[in-house]
């Protein structure tokens, strides 16, 4: 009974010093700079201890439950051996956590009134929806294919730098040939992929796969499925953009 | 009652979040993996404390950061605190120089929001693992946060400025290119991805205000052309000093190694 009781303690702690800095800035600058008194002091404390609660929970949660999970899931897939199962996997997990992510869904009502607006598509109720649900099957279809690159990319052990590289000058590139209006919107897609519940499990699983392929590198090859999940979506927004 | 119903709200938002996620698991596990995954209970009772934990992470942050991070923004960003009054010409002159208040607020929060963000709390405790400890968690974490208040902070200075934002992105990227190619190959992939996990639940809404305040506050800046933009520096710049201080790391290590064999043996 003991060991369980410490170890949330010291989660507890863990989180209390996490989330320390932001108390401290937004004290510092309320009192001495502002040097006004802080509204409702009461709500803050209590939203303060749901959120420290909420963070040592979260972590508690990774790693019992979705590193396990990712790191399982990448070893069951290595000892199948089934490249075009796993492919498929990497694909599905991309598509699926982006297409109903809330933060894509927004971008892309918004980014249908400013196509509306511009003169892109016809401005008309139906004409905006489709466009919002184009938008987000493009950024979807787009984050299932950084996933299925990245896993090949673990498979094959190709250096991340020519790949990363080479997609960033593409997005330069296609910046200066397409519609003005859809450049902001592919650039913030690019952040909407990497979701809280996301990051951590496709982590786990490239590190997973990293480590159970014989000449492979956890460090060195498991990372970088995240940044491959950024930079597509802006590379196939621009290219939506260019297209409609 | 107020608290109950933002609970519920925001956990059944949470859940649908989840729901793709465990419908490809399921199916496969079941179509295609057909093994059982070890340890079933115990992961299910993660994944419960890692809705619970994001939900009350995420209804705390909004009644008690939120509010009064974006007022403060904005606040800084006002011309009376930055003190960029209308000279007496009546024309307004906007100097950089009053506003190196907002450049440090900017700096600060951007680090504070940082060391916070679950995303990147996920992925420091793993390439911890995945380093053997060589890359601490806790080392990972100040160094992208250091990077995203660099970045903030500059962002700032180029909204107040008004100079373009594709000089800056295009020549942080020259910096990354070239780090990249001094760097050793094994921290690469981490400090791409170092880019990417920035940019969530706690920092974004608290930088987006600033931008967007001190776009509408500073004269002559348009919120909408203007606002826009630290997203992308705190994307760029945590590449740079993660990249950076992985060289910082492994050239302390060589000195200290090298201190190590210079001393001589004992007989």
């Amino acid at each position: 009974m003991k060991g369980p009781v410490l170890a949330l303690s010291r989660r507890l702690f863990g989180a209390v010093r996490d989330l320390a800095p932001i108390i401290v800035v937004i004290a510092f600058f309320q009192i001495v700079v502002l040097q006004q008194p802080f509204p409702n002091l009461g709500s803050v404390v209590v939203g303060l201890v749901c959120v420290v609660l909420g963070l040592t929970l979260f972590i508690q949660g990774l790693e019992t439950g979705l590193f396990p999970l990712g790191e399982a899931i990448a070893h069951a897939f290595a000892r199948k051996g089934s490249v075009t199962a796993l492919l498929a996997f990497g694909f599905c997990l991309g598509f699926g956590t982006t297409i109903a992510e809330p933060a894509l869904i927004a971008i892309a009502a918004e980014a249908a009134d400013v196509a509306s607006q511009a003169g892109a598509i016809v401005d008309s109720d139906a004409s905006r929806t489709a466009y919002a649900f184009n938008l987000r099957i493009v950024v979807a279809l787009a984050v299932g294919t950084a996933i299925t690159l990245g896993v090949l990319r673990i498979l094959k052990g190709w250096p991340i730098h020519v790949l990363i590289i080479a997609g960033y000058v593409l997005v330069t590139v296609m910046t200066a040939f397409a519609p003005d209006e859809i450049v902001g919107v592919a650039y913030d897609s690019g952040g909407v992929a990497t979701s809280t519940i996301t990051v951590p499990l496709v982590t786990a699983l490239g590190v997973g796969l990293a480590a159970s392929i014989n000449g492979r590198n956890a460090m060195a090859d498991g990372f970088g499925l995240i940044a491959f999940a950024c930079l597509s979506p802006m590379i196939f927004v621009l290219g939506y953009g260019m297209v409609i | 009652m107020d608290f109950l119903l933002d609970f519920v709200g925001t956990a059944f938002g949470t859940a649908v979040d989840v729901l793709p996620i465990a419908v490809i698991l399921v199916v496969f596990q079941v179509a295609v993996l057909r093994r059982r995954i070890p340890n079933l209970g115990r992961i299910l009772s993660g994944f419960v404390a890692v809705l619970l934990g994001l939900t009350l992470f995420l209804i705390g942050l909004e009644q008690a950061l939120f509010p009064i991070g974006e007022t403060m923004a904005r606040q800084l960003a006002a011309p009376e605190a930055a003190g960029a009054a209308a000279t007496p010409s009546g024309e307004t002159q906007v100097d950089w120089r009053d506003y190196l208040l907002v450049y440090a607020f900017a700096a600060a929060i951007g680090f504070a929001t940082t060391i916070a963000e679950p995303p990147l709390i996920a992925v420091a405790l793993k390439a911890e693992e995945a380093s053997g400890g060589a890359i601490g968690s806790w080392g990972l974490r100040i160094a992208v946060a250091v990077g995203v208040a660099v970045g903030v902070s500059l962002g700032a200075f180029r909204i107040v400025t008004g100079t373009p934002l594709a000089w800056y992105i295009i020549a942080a990227y020259v910096v990354v290119i070239v780090l990249t190619f001094r760097s050793s190959r094994s921290i690469i992939p981490l400090a791409y991805d170092s880019g990417g996990v920035t940019t969530s639940t706690v920092t974004v809404p608290v930088v987006a205000a600033l931008g967007l305040g001190l776009a509408a506050n500073v004269p002559g800046r348009n919120p909408l052309i203007d606002g826009f933009g630290l997203i992308a520096f705190a994307s760029v710049f945590p590449i740079m000093s993660v990249l950076g201080y992985s060289m910082a790391t492994s050239w302390l290590n060589r000195s200290r190694q090298a201190r190590r064999s210079s001393v001589p043996l004992p007989k």
